[in-house]
């Protein structure tokens, strides 16, 4: 360990000396090689939000110390998970102003200011989730539907563009994804009646390449899996990041659900390609495959996790699969060059399926009725849209989800939070709540899968639920948090508690991890501040 | 003011209400849940004027269905989003959905109050309640009225215009039955085996804040305990303390605890 060490600080420093700012996508596809940078919202095109370093190990993590604090201007969640590029770190100050840092001071270099349109307004907050990096731009969807291209030397504006109408409700919350001259993006908004759509953008001049509608038009297939007209209404959102693979040349991207959210009786039929993943030609945007994991859902079961890709061994052999931890309750592993279902198992006390036919098409068992049906999970779900993380050393996909959440589900109504303490349905706040629940009312937990079986390894237990996503490690390390305003190093072979710092807000992004001068840092954003932490 | 005992808890408003709404009231099929949300859009938006028992304007008594003229569903749902001009009641901007929802619970509360006074109901009286709650009933042992009393429990100046009579009653017959999230009791026992106990205000995977019998703030790290965890409601029941009278009295003086002016 100490010899690796040695080597990934040698290893830092040369690539400070001797890279310039510009990112080309043979870095980003390569990001592994350079972890003293983190140059995509979970690392790598695969999502893996697992970091090479390994200075911080569970030996020494107990000393970690707080290096710096960075106080956004801003009241809204943050979600954004920053980039670091050569000692300069991005971040998104809520809703869409892009901030540059010295990665190694928290010490503002500057400020790009955007002031989103008034009909930019999100359902469930005005937050973002991050920007990427091609070249020297930098890329940022915004709440009222725009891309912006930014340099990223100077925060000036390059070009703007109209992704979506805002005024029809659409908006966009996530990090673009880079592939190739194009930047890619998914338009939000499927609790209205849009229909949604994922878009291609040449990075040069902002003009738009390619579009993938979430619905497919009247003739196409798949249009018949929507009653009526009910299609060009039926949201399919589009609001977390992508992942790629440049073997397949594939682009994944997980929908949302079906407008309206919870209530089928408009839309009959299973709703194509809401709560699914899709896969598309990275350069024409035709769909290769899909995979519904949801049909017809009336539970705001969104599918717009993050896509995890992992090689793995499955049943004796090496196997190419995106692991996904679903809001249904669901953990899924599927062949990402084909979308063959090849598993699926709750992670979570789920109810409202008993299993699968051989395509993997869900039995579902539990419908919403106008007497209430208590249906697990919570219509937040087992995770919404925390990013999760696999590390190549154990083999292991972690999630932070919430466990023994239910809802009931009145037919052609807004579920509710079954149990006394409705509070628990609250979106992600900034600051801590006080919180009373029980021992038999939901929680949050950070657990570990074993992808073949996706048995549970280990599991830590928190007392209040956590919209944190997590981070691992190459020094089997697991970084999370929660609404509890911890944050937490986690033992990733034994889940043991290792080290934990009270940030005062809630955490309700995903951590990463990058080095300058030599030190590895973990940052975390929590209430409506970012930490950085290192060892002394 | 004249609540009445019953034995009808809030629960029952539901089933109540399957088997004595209306006909007409078919807009959609209400469900328990539907009065539930009925009851919490009555209480954030009609009980600042009409009280929680829907009786503080005069010749309107809400709570056991009684109005000015024979008015429908449609006509309260009608004056619910329109309001009445030249009255104070105001128009309001709730969808016709909204407001069947207010009118369902309405419909279920006075179901279940003319089912309680079909059963014997008993009126009670404020005055010979307030003496109950300061001496035979110990309410102030653990709550306080206008200053007076401990802060241990609930604070109760304005309880009678949040909460309505049965709710009242069911908490001073079953208090355990619905401890509201913000009033659970905590115990913890030290290394040493002495033992705290306490309203929980907050906790979380490590520590526990809570407000001791002593009314002291109190901060615990778990891994300092012996033990932990939740404790019943130190609220007696009083069923069997009280009679069915007494029982009434100290529901009309909670009731007409309203906040000062």
């Amino acid at each position: 360990m100490r010899l690796r060490s040695v080597g990934i600080l040698v290893l830092v420093v040369a690539a400070a000396a001797t890279l310039g700012a510009q990112v080309s996508f043979d870095r980003l596809l390569n990001a592994n090689r350079e972890p003293h940078n983190w140059l995509s919202y979970s690392g790598t095109t695969f999502n893996q939000r697992y970091s090479e370093l390994t200075q911080i190990t569970p030996a020494n993590v107990k000393n970690l110390q707080l290096q710096w604090v960075w106080q956004a201007r801003s009241l809204e969640k943050f979600e954004a998970t920053p980039l670091v590029v050569d000692g300069v770190m991005y971040t998104v100050e809520a809703p869409n102003n892009i901030v540059a840092l010295d990665a190694a001071t928290g010490r503002p270099f500057w400020t790009f200011n955007y002031t989103p349109a008034p009909e930019g307004r999100p359902c469930c907050g005005r937050v973002n989730r991050g920007v990427a990096i091609l070249g020297n731009t930098l890329y940022m969807g915004t709440i009222d539907a725009h891309l912006i291209a930014v340099d990223a030397r100077s925060g000036q504006l390059i070009w703007n563009v109209v992704v979506a109408d805002a005024k029809a409700r659409y908006s966009i919350t996530h990090n673009p994804l880079i592939v190739k001259d194009k930047v890619i993006i998914g338009t939000g908004g499927g609790d209205g009646p849009i229909r949604g759509y994922i878009s291609a953008f040449d990075a040069k001049s902002g003009k738009e390449a390619w579009r993938f509608y979430t619905i497919p038009a009247a003739g196409e297939p798949g249009n018949d899996t929507w009653a009526g007209d009910s299609w060009k209404t039926g949201g399919a959102g589009v609001w977390n990041a992508g992942a790629y693979d440049p073997e397949t040349n594939l682009v994944y991207f997980g929908t949302g659900n079906p407008a309206p959210d919870w209530d089928g009786r408009s839309r009959l039929g299973d709703n194509l390609y809401s709560d699914s993943v899709v896969a598309l030609d990275a350069d024409t945007g035709k769909l290769k495959w899909y995979y519904q994991f949801t049909p017809h859902d009336e539970l705001d079961y969104d599918s717009t996790q993050v896509p995890t890709l992992a090689d793995v061994q499955w049943q004796g052999r090496a196997r190419k699969v995106m692991l996904w931890a679903n809001r249904n309750g669901v953990m899924y592993v599927l062949d990402r060059t084909t979308g063959e279902f090849l598993k699926g198992k709750p992670f979570v006390k789920t109810n409202w399926l008993d299993g699968f036919n051989a395509e993997g098409r869900p039995n579902r068992v539990k419908f919403p009725t106008p007497e209430g049906t208590l249906i697990h999970p919570h219509v937040h779900g087992g995770i919404n849209w925390a990013p999760t993380a696999f590390s190549p050393r154990t083999g292991w996909y972690y999630v932070a989800s919430w466990e023994n959440s239910g809802t009931v589900a009145v037919e052609g109504q807004f579920p509710r939070a079954a149990g006394p303490n409705n509070r628990q349905t609250a979106m992600g706040q900034t600051n801590l709540v006080p919180f009373y629940n029980n021992d038999t009312e939901p929680y949050g937990v950070v657990r570990a899968y074993d992808p073949a079986t996706l048995d549970k390894k280990w599991e830590f237990r928190m007392t209040d639920i956590t919209w944190g996503g997590v981070l691992a490690t190459a020094s089997d390390l697991v970084f999370s948090g929660g609404r509890e305003g911890y944050f937490l190093a986690l033992d990733a072979k034994t889940g043991a508690l290792l080290w934990r710092a009270s940030v005062g807000g809630q955490v309700n992004a995903g951590a990463m991890s990058y080095a300058v001068n030599g030190r590895q840092h973990v940052a975390i954003a929590a209430g409506n501040t970012l930490f950085s932490y290192a060892l002394p | 003011m004249r609540p009445t005992t019953s034995i009808l808890m809030r629960a029952a408003l539901g089933l109540l209400l399957a088997l004595l709404a209306p006909a007409r009231f078919i807009a959609q099929h209400e469900t328990a849940a539907d009065v539930l949300d009925g009851e919490r859009a009555y209480r954030q938006t009609c009980a600042n004027c009409h009280g929680p028992d829907g009786d503080v304007i005069t010749g309107i008594d809400l709570g056991r269905g009684q109005f000015r003229r024979q008015m429908s569903d449609d006509d309260l749902v009608r004056i619910i989003r329109t309001g009445i001009a030249g009255t104070p009641m105001p128009p309001s901007n709730m969808t016709v959905e909204q407001a069947q929802k207010i009118v369902a619970y309405l419909r279920a509360r006075a179901a279940s109050v003319r089912a309680g006074a079909g059963r014997g109901a008993v009126r009670g009286d404020a005055a010979r309640g307030q003496a109950i709650f300061e001496g035979k009933g110990g309410c102030l042992g653990c709550h306080r009225v206008n200053g007076a009393g401990s802060g241990i429990g609930p604070e109760l100046s304005r309880i009678g215009a949040v909460r309505g009579a049965l709710e009242i009653e069911q908490s001073l017959v079953d208090p355990n039955v619905d401890v509201q999230a913000t009033n659970r009791f905590y115990r913890v026992v030290m290394r040493d085996g002495s033992a705290v106990t306490g309203r929980l205000l907050t906790h979380d995977t490590f520590t526990i804040q809570m407000l001791d019998l002593s009314e002291r703030l109190r901060s615990f790290n778990k891994s300092d305990l012996r033990e932990h965890g939740f404790a019943a409601s130190p609220m007696p029941s009083f069923r069997d303390r009280l009679t069915s009278q007494e029982i009434a009295d100290l529901i009309g003086y909670l009731v007409s605890l309203r906040g000062r002016s």
